[in-house]
């Protein structure tokens, strides 16, 4: 029998409505899950017990005067600790916002909240969300609960890690170049990102605010699509979120049940393979799609080689400029020693102290990228070709419906196998940045293992056709067994 | 390696606003080095007649009305400062 802690949340949210289970009964069991093997996996920065308790009382006072508020009303949803929570930390794992107490909600937070969602404790990542392997955090590695000694991705891996350990049914990260797909497929959960404009970025502490997008992960592709119908929308409050309506996801995808789609394959994404074995589940699933009578085709992305490039010059220069703000003045870490007869040093040695090596390196080399004499060569071109990698995806999608693909080269590595080679880790990113340039939706699924660690197969789809991906993932899923699949703790 | 790949890394980290060891200043300069070699390669495309994307789904004019909504007070505002005295942030003195 499935452990209650490893039950979906859609399985959940049913027994919550029969009243074979109470939101505080859930609640109580995944704290304990997470007390049980936290020392493992240390998925969380910090949690609040009572904070949890007291939002499921809450809900199980609405069920019982039959007022409940839909399908996640009393469902615990663990936060990446980059989205903004009401008098809970914010730290983005870094030691400029050690001390940092939210004094709002997120705008996906306060919908979280009137859905009736128990938001539960604050994820690991890393810092200010650079980074591929959670390493980059300024408080603790987490680890993947498949191997303990490999890493659970990043920079959303404690919202991976927590989904695979049982520690939380649903969780939100957030993607700037693969950063909920890539953890999802390394710790064998499904993790999507929506199109850029979908999700409200208000109150996501920013890093790259052109690429940036919070989106939900989960155990099944029904629990994703529940957790973004919870989170999806229009938000005065972010000027670059679409005035577009939301479909109902969950409706959506049944109704495209059966659909025999158009899938492509871009063949760049199959050259060059350099873990074999890590690709075979990948392609037994594109064969399963053939067998569905989906038709299968090659594509062209013939841009894909300078993806890698484009993002980090991209996504560098937007996170110098949005970095600016930690500047020990106003809510931020402050140097107690610096040369008092210089403003600027009081600036310099409060961010030498409190950013970590990664985001110190990705600062300078946006500075760098866009400081005067350089902006042309590396920042306007770099936007120039983030056009043409743009452009290869409508030409794809006018012959495709969506895209299959590997959600990254390898599976998990060892922790510290990457962290003396920033390109290296960079390039673990290859198959997900043209997502987040693009800005089209993508998302992971379970497909496999190589080795005993999971493997996550990517599709990719149009802008706001998030159920088109959803319903696709859904039909590989429904005829395999992953999300009942679950590591030995 | 052509010239513009080797960063003036005091130039830069007093630009990014970040105080670096000698150490720090001579692993980033050759990581930096690397990675901006590695960059270059976007050069190989022709892009003369290609537009710029700033953002992949551009939303434009988008207009709001000047009015006054429920923000924080100055007591929330404030709670995460480093250091504050009557309504106010206090800095250290920088000049005599």
């Amino acid at each position: 029998m499935q452990e209650l802690y490893y039950k979906t949340a859609s399985e959940l949210s049913e027994l919550l409505d029969k009243k074979e289970l109470s939101a505080v009964e859930l609640t109580k069991t995944v704290i304990e899950r997470t007390k049980a093997v936290e020392d493992r996996v240390a998925a969380f920065n910090s949690y609040d017990e009572a904070d949890a308790l007291k939002q499921a009382e809450a809900s199980d006072l609405r069920r019982a005067g039959g007022k409940t508020l839909g399908p996640l009303d009393g469902i615990p949803v663990g936060i990446k600790d980059v989205l903004a929570v009401k008098d809970q930390p914010l730290t983005c794992s870094s030691k400029m916002l050690e001390n940092f107490v939210s004094p709002y909600d997120a705008t996906c937070i306060q919908k979280l909240r009137s859905n009736g969602a128990v938001l539960w404790g604050r994820l690991n990542m890393d810092e200010y969300a650079m980074g591929s392997s959670t390493e980059n955090s300024a408080f603790k590695k987490t680890s993947n609960p498949w191997n303990l000694d490999c890493v659970p991705g990043g920079s959303s891996g404690g919202s991976a890690a927590a989904l695979a350990a049982g520690e939380a049914p649903l969780t939100l990260g957030s993607d700037t170049g693969g950063s909920i797909r890539q953890p999802a497929s390394y710790c064998g959960v499904v993790g999507l990102k929506p199109t850029y404009g979908r999700v409200s970025r208000f109150g996501l502490a920013a890093f790259a605010s052109s690429l940036d997008q919070v989106g939900p992960m989960a155990r099944s592709v029904k629990d994703a699509a529940m957790l973004l119908q919870g989170i999806a929308g229009h938000d005065e409050r972010d000027s670059t979120s679409y005035r577009a309506d939301v479909p109902d996801y969950l409706a959506a995808m049944e109704s495209l049940k059966g659909k025999k789609w158009t899938l492509g394959l871009p063949k760049e994404y199959f050259e060059n393979v350099s873990d074999e074995s890590a690709m075979k589940p990948v392609q037994d699933a594109i064969e399963f799609y053939r067998s569905l009578g989906c038709e299968i085709k090659e594509v062209s992305l013939p841009h894909t080689e300078y993806a890698v490039a484009t993002y980090y010059i991209i996504a560098t220069a937007e996170a110098s400029s949005n970095l600016a703000r930690y500047d020990g003045i106003r809510y931020t870490h402050r140097a107690e020693a610096f040369d008092a007869k210089d403003s600027v040093d009081i600036y310099c040695q409060s961010r030498a102290e409190g950013f970590g090596e990664e985001v110190k390196r990705r600062v300078i080399l946006g500075t760098y990228v866009l400081s005067s004499g350089y902006y042309d060569a590396y920042y306007l071109k770099a936007q120039k070709v983030r056009t043409l990698i743009r452009r290869d995806f409508e030409n794809a999608f006018k012959e495709v419906d969506a895209i299959l693909a590997p959600t990254s080269p390898s599976t998990a590595f060892k922790k510290g196998e990457k962290t003396a080679d920033p390109l290296s880790m960079y390039l673990s990113d290859i198959y997900t940045i043209s997502a987040n340039l693009a800005g089209i939706a993508g998302l992971s699924l379970p497909c496999g293992y190589s080795d005993g660690l999971p493997v996550g197969l990517q599709v990719l789809g149009k802008p706001f056709k998030e159920e088109e991906i959803l319903a696709v993932a859904q039909a590989f899923e429904s005829a395999h067994d992953f999300k009942n699949q679950h590591p030995n703790l | 390696m052509s010239k513009k790949t080797h960063i003036d890394i005091d130039y830069t980290a007093k630009l990014a606003r970040i105080a670096l060891s000698d150490e720090e200043k001579a692993k980033y300069s050759e990581q930096l080095d690397s990675i901006i070699g590695y960059v270059e390669k976007l050069e190989e495309l022709d892009t003369s007649d290609v537009e710029p994307t700033a953002h992949p789904h551009p939303v434009s004019n988008v207009w709001q009305e000047d009015k006054v909504s429920s923000e924080l007070s100055v007591q929330e505002a404030l709670k995460n400062a480093p250091a504050q005295r009557d309504n106010m942030i206090v800095v250290p003195k920088v000049v005599d």
